[in-house]
Parts: C-alpha cells; sequence; structure tokens
C-alpha cells in the first residue's frame, strides 16, 4: 500500500468517527429540547403566555394594583389571588399569608425600577418590570414561613428587600378570609 | 512574524492592567459580603465597585484581549503585514478614553447601575458615552479584520485561509452584531433620558434589546479560548488538530446560532409571551452542538499528541500527556470547568429549571465559571504562548505559570461551587451583604465565607501571573521564530467554499436574529404606555 493511500485510509476512519460523534451531540441536543416542550407542554411550570402592561405612576390610584388592593383573596372558587407591588426598597405586602394546599396566582408589578420576586425554597421566581404585570401560579405543600427577598439589583438598598410567606393551615384561612377584604401577615 | 508588536503589546498589558484591578475589586466585593468582612459593609460603594468589576469584566478586558489576540493572527496566520496599524491605534485610544470616561462617574458613584444597565435605573450620561466609546473602538477592529482577509485573499485566490484567522474574523463578525442590541438600547432608549432629554423609558424592550447583547457576547468572550484550543494547544504539546474542517464548522455554528438565543435571559420577564421564550430554549440547546463537537475535537487532537509519545490503550494514552507543560495543563483545566459551567448552562437554558435558580447566587457561580474560569485560564495560556514572540524574551518561571494556572483553577472551583450551592437555596444574587444573625440565612454562612477564600486565591493567581509577564520583559534575549499555529492531520488543499468564507454564515445570523427577535422588539416598541418615568441612581 502506498503512503498516499494510507493517508487516504486514515483520513475515512477520521470523517467516520467524526460523523458518529456529530450524530451522537445531535441526538443529545434534539432530546433536550423535546424533554423541554414535554414539559412545557404538560404544564410542570410555563412562563406566562400572556403579556398585561399597567401604567407605575397611576398604581395607587385607581385598578387592579390600589393599596387597598393589595394582598390574598379567596375567590369563589376556592382558589387564592395575591397581588403585591415591589418598590425601593420592599414589598407591599411586606408580609403576604396564603394557605397550603391551595392554587394561588400571584400577580404583582413594580412601582419603580426593575425588581423581582422569589420564595426561597420554592419554583416561585418572576421579574417585576415597571409597567407589566407578572403573573404567577403556585401551590404551597405545606404551612410555614419563607423568606422573600428581591432577587434583581434596584439600586442602593437592594440588599434590604426582603418579604416574608407565611403559608397556613387552609382552614385557618377561610375563617380570616371570612369577613372578605385582603388579607395579608404584616405587623403578626 | 509579528511586526506590530508594540500594538499587540499595548492590547494586552491594558487588558491585563484593568483585569488586575476588577479582580482587586471582585475580591473585596466578596470580602465585605462575607461574613468575615461585616464591618466593612457599605452597599453604595459595594455596587460602585461591581458596577467597575462588571463593566471592565464585561467589556473591556475580553474585547482588549480578542483584538490584541486577532492582530497577532492576523500577522502572523496570514503571514502578511498588518493592513491599517494607525486605525488600529485609534482604536486602541478610543477603548483607552472610553473606558476612563465610563469609570469616572463609576467612581463619584453616579453610574451605580452595574453592567447591565437596568433601566428605568439611569445612571449618570458619561458612564454609557464611556461604553459606546470602548464598543466603537472595537468596531475598528472588526473592520480591519475583516480587511486584513480580503487582502490576503486578493494575494492567494481561493487558497484555505488559515483557521485561525477563519475564526478570529467570525469571532468579529459575532461581536459586531451581537453588540447592536446594546446599542440600540444605549443610543435609542439610555442615552437619550441620561442627558435629559427625554424622562420616561420602557424598561421591557431594554431588557429585550440588551438581551439580544447579552448572551452572545459569552461566545465572544469565548472565541480567543476556542481558537487557543484549535490552533495553539496542539502545537504546543506536540499534537496535531484532528479535523480542520470540524473546527470551522463550530466557528460557523457559534456565528450562526449563539445569536438569537439571548430572550432565555428573559424566562422570568412578563414583557415576552411563552412562545418566543420558548423559541430561544430551543435554539440555546442548539448552541451546545458546537461546544460537544469542540470537545470531542480537541480530545481527540490531544489524543495524537499522547500517541506520538508513546501513549498506549484505550486510556492509558492520558498518563502519556506531557502534564507538566503549562499548556496541556491551563486546557485540562478549562475543559474540567468547561464541563461544569456546561451542565449549569442546560439548566439555565431549560426554561423549566431556570425557575429554581433565575437570578440566584447560582447564576453568578454559572457565568464566573465558564468566562472567569474556562475562559480566562485560556486568556492566561494564550499570553504565556505569545509573549515571547512580542518581547522577543523568553519565558522562564515554567514552574511559576504552573502553579499561577493551578491557584486559578483552585480558586474559581472553591468561589464558585458555593455559589452554585447557595444559589439553590435561594440565595439572591447582588447584594451587597446578608443579615447572617437571622437563622433562615445563618446556615448559608460557611459557604459564602469559601467564596471569599477563593476570591483571595484567585487574586493571589491575577498577581502572579502578572508578575510572570513582567519579569518576561526582562528576561533574556532569545529568538522565538516565527509565530505558528497548530497544523491539522490532514492539511486541507482545498475547503469548500462555505467552510472558507462567512458571508452565508453572516446572512443567517441576521436573519434568524431578526426572526427571533424582530417581532417581539416591534409588538414593544409599538405599543403605547408601556414607558415608565427613569429613576436617576443618586437622585433620590
Ligand atoms: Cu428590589
Amino acid at each position: 500500500m502506498s503512503a498516499e493511500e494510507t493517508h487516504h485510509d486514515s483520513a475515512e476512519v477520521a470523517a467516520r468517527v467524526e460523523r458518529r460523534w456529530a450524530t451522537i451531540a445531535v441526538i443529545i441536543i434534539v432530546m433536550m429540547a423535546l424533554l423541554a416542550a414535554f414539559a412545557g407542554i404538560h404544564r410542570a411550570t410555563m412562563p406566562q403566555p400572556r403579556v398585561e402592561i399597567t401604567d407605575p405612576s397611576r398604581l395607587h390610584l385607581s385598578g387592579e394594583f390600589v393599596e387597598s388592593n393589595l394582598g390574598s383573596v379567596l375567590e369563589a372558587n376556592g382558589n387564592v389571588t395575591v397581588r403585591a407591588i415591589g418598590q425601593q426598597y420592599s414589598f407591599t405586602p411586606a408580609c403576604i399569608v396564603v394557605p397550603a394546599d391551595t392554587p394561588i396566582t400571584l400577580r404583582a408589578t413594580s412601582a419603580d425600577v426593575v425588581h423581582g420576586i422569589l420564595i426561597q425554597g420554592t419554583n416561585v421566581n418572576t421579574m417585576l418590570v415597571p409597567g407589566y404585570i407578572s403573573e404567577q401560579l403556585m401551590r404551597f405543600a405545606k404551612t410555614g414561613d419563607y423568606l422573600m427577598p428581591c432577587q434583581e439589583f434596584c439600586s442602593f438598598g437592594h440588599e434590604g428587600m426582603w418579604g416574608k410567606v407565611k403559608v397556613i393551615d387552609k382552614t385557618d384561612f377561610a375563617d380570616r378570609a371570612k369577613g372578605g377584604g385582603r388579607l395579608s401577615c404584616v405587623g403578626q | 512574524m509579528l511586526v506590530n508588536r508594540k500594538l499587540i503589546l499595548a492590547h494586552f498589558w491594558l487588558a491585563f492592567a484593568v483585569f488586575g484591578i476588577a479582580l482587586t475589586l471582585g475580591a473585596w466585593q466578596m470580602f465585605i459580603r462575607s461574613p468575615i468582612g461585616t464591618w466593612l459593609s457599605n452597599p453604595e460603594l459595594y455596587y460602585r465597585s461591581l458596577t467597575a468589576h462588571g463593566t471592565v469584566m464585561g467589556y473591556v478586558f475580553p474585547t482588549l484581549v480578542a483584538m490584541a489576540f486577532g492582530y497577532a493572527i492576523s500577522e502572523s496566520a496570514l503571514q502578511q503585514r498588518l493592513v491599517g496599524v494607525r486605525w488600529a491605534w485609534a482604536g486602541f485610544w478610543l477603548i483607552v478614553a472610553g473606558s476612563i470616561m465610563a469609570v469616572i462617574p463609576i467612581a463619584m458613584g453616579r453610574a451605580s447601575v452595574l453592567y447591565t444597565f437596568y433601566p428605568p435605573l439611569i445612571g449618570n450620561v458619561f458612564y454609557y458615552l464611556g461604553v459606546v466609546l470602548v464598543v466603537v473602538g472595537s468596531w475598528i477592529w472588526v473592520a480591519l479584520m475583516s480587511i486584513n482577509l480580503r487582502v490576503w485573499r486578493k494575494a492567494n485566490p481561493g487558497a484555505p485561509v488559515p483557521l485561525a484567522m477563519f475564526a478570529n474574523v467570525a469571532g468579529s463578525y459575532l461581536w459586531a452584531w451581537t453588540a447592536v442590541g446594546a446599542a440600540l438600547e444605549l443610543l435609542l432608549q439610555i442615552i437619550p433620558v441620561a442627558a435629559g432629554l427625554k424622562a420616561t423609558i420602557d424598561a421591557g424592550l431594554a431588557r429585550i434589546f440588551f438581551s439580544w447583547t447579552l448572551h452572545a457576547i459569552v461566545y465572544f468572550w469565548l472565541m480567543p479560548t476556542y481558537i487557543a484550543y484549535y490552533t495553539i494547544v496542539p502545537r504546543a504539546i506536540g499534537g496535531r488538530v484532528y479535523s480542520d474542517s470540524m473546527a470551522r464548522i463550530s466557528f460557523i455554528l457559534f456565528l450562526v446560532v449563539a445569536m438569537p438565543i439571548g430572550m432565555h435571559h428573559t424566562f422570568a420577564d412578563p414583557q415576552v409571551g411563552a412562545g418566543f421564550k420558548f423559541i430561544h430554549s430551543a435554539f440555546t440547546a442548539l448552541v451546545a452542538l458546537p461546544t460537544l463537537l469542540t470537545v470531542f475535537t480537541i480530545c481527540a487532537s490531544v489524543e495524537i499528541a499522547a500517541r506520538l509519545r508513546g501513549g498506549r490503550g484505550m486510556f492509558g494514552w492520558i498518563g502519556a500527556l506531557p502534564w507538566d507543560n503549562p499548556m496541556m495543563l491551563a486546557l485540562a483545566f478549562s475543559f474540567i470547568m468547561l464541563g461544569f459551567g456546561g451542565a449549569g448552562g442546560l439548566i439555565n437554558m431549560s426554561y423549566q429549571l431556570d425557575a429554581s435558580i433565575h437570578n440566584t447566587q447560582w447564576i453568578t457561580g454559572h457565568f464566573h465559571l465558564i468566562f472567569g474560569g474556562a475562559i480566562v485560564i485560556m486568556y492566561f495560556a494564550i499570553a504565556y504562548d505569545l509573549w515571547p514572540h512580542l518581547t522577543g524574551r523568553e519565558l522562564i518561571d515554567i514552574r511559576l505559570i504552573r502553579t499561577q494556572l493551578w491557584l486559578w483553577f483552585i480558586g474559581m472551583i472553591v468561589t464558585t461551587f458555593p455559589w452554585h450551592w447557595v444559589g439553590i437555596l435561594g440565595m439572591p444574587r447582588r447584594m451587597a451583604y446578608f443579615d447572617f444573625g437571622d437563622p433562615a440565612i445563618a446556615p448559608q454562612a460557611f459557604s459564602v465565607t469559601l467564596s471569599a477564600i477563593g476570591g483571595f486565591i484567585l487574586l493571589a493567581s491575577g498577581i502572579m501571573f502578572i508578575v510572570i509577564l513582567a519579569r518576561g520583559m526582562r528576561a533574556p534575549q532569545i529568538d522565538a521564530g516565527p509565530y505558528r499555529f497548530a497544523l491539522a492531520v490532514h492539511e486541507p488543499k482545498t475547503v469548500p467554499v462555505a467552510l472558507n468564507t462567512h458571508a452565508l454564515w453572516v446572512a443567517l445570523m441576521i436573519g434568524l436574529t431578526l426572526t427571533n427577535y424582530g417581532y417581539p422588539i416591534l409588538n414593544l416598541a409599538l405599543s403605547s404606555g408601556t414607558s415608565v418615568p427613569a429613576v436617576y441612581v443618586g437622585a433620590q
């Protein structure tokens, strides 16, 4: 066999090995994308599908985020809606109270700059961008207290922006919600 | 031959000088936010320092390294004198001017917006103008790389473009286009507000523009590292590149798919719908492909070197590698960090898993492992490799070089692993301090302390790096010979046009960006009522 032919043979081998590896790499990636699509369709967690806007300079005057409407409310269907706003450097309400074992919708926005809500020990994690409403579904299996820091830099007081979430028993929550109105655990 | 050594050295020295400063700031930040340094806590100073650290490490340092390396590649791979030397110096001085212009408002505490800008938080206008000058300076380099390649093509019609230059120009195009996102954000949105011409800004739109830049910029940082993997390491350890065409395909894939995926940074944002988030998630998965191809090709190239040195068996060859060669060491460390960082990246890009770690300390850990770790350790290796050719003097501190690389690797692991851990526990990032007295936070004190120790190991390593290079400037003179790049096992005699030119891929990159970003941007730009009042830093 001439040197030229050996060279050609080894080039063939190299190309074959290479193709095999490229195929494996492509399969890995397609699998990952399919997994993500599957989990997404099953709504394990999905980003919010709709884009909703709101004027941050009018939040306190009218609409969904006026102060008297912030906090947790028990809806007629047994679900709970929590409304909150973030502003430099606190959340309102600073302590959110919710029932365990109940589907909860968190609706929140920012009154000034970009903030974020993260509830430690859970997958609840969303940005608060002024001008837009963030919606996140959540459900707590157990009662207990959770820390809720602002996860996005929002200027010099960012490190002091920590809220709380108090998950209480479902019946306790129903008791407290009897009179209607908006619940929170601020001052408790 | 390297003719314009002064130009290249000026870029490298400026890069490493600002790197040294930013590294010191980084170590200081880790110290004061840890339980051991609480007596120094001052959030205001902390965020100034963080802005300087991020701005330098994100924009100035890697850009200068890419430019220096790019000029060196252009001269040595094309074996042709650099065309446009005066313009190159102009670009350099623009970057110097821009850096100074940006750093003054940062130092005065008037631009503590961190390097990702965060509108509607608005800093001093000179900070943003400084960043713009840095980018414009680097665009001159992009143009020069393209022009130099064109001149070479004219002189060598149809010949395969040397791999290093092919990759270098791909990297420069990637940078030119990815910088457009932040440029649009700065010029159309932020600067008019910072200059007082407008009082409101669409923060959601700004975040989308920024995400256009923020992901692909990482691949721009990565380019010199990947060029070093393919074209320096095999030569330095006595091996050959397993496949020239696989290398070209990897760089092309980076060029095309790295761009249109940045919206995975906004998975938790309310201003984009789920559809585009999913598309960007899928595209992000695709960008793992060139890295997987690279890992394979480089491992195979290294194996060739080992077998040439007498390595035998399925895994026995690994022991035959020249482990005392700094280049081998740097490559191994880089790959390990790339492995961990890449695995973390796959978690971030999945839009289900992102929810658990979004904006936590995990993210800080992830990108420090990739950029500070896998990428920067190869910047060190590039400098070590080029230095004798730039200075005409030998680097004699080989043991010190090995120690420096070891320290960097250990420092990165000690810094970033605890960050990943507290991130999973839900520790938010970018906080000046924590109340470790709170029983819910107290258990994280140990991890944060560990990170701070890692920061000082990194600082020690960074100082050693600069000392080694400085000593190299005064070492005995040698003739380093021409600067060479690794040869492929089968050096291409001809290369298909698609693997030898960039036009098609640049068109694809732009096209994909427009489809992946066009609608969301137009949608936000055209909707009214989404602009909010600006909040000026320091005005509260
Ligand atoms: Cu905040």
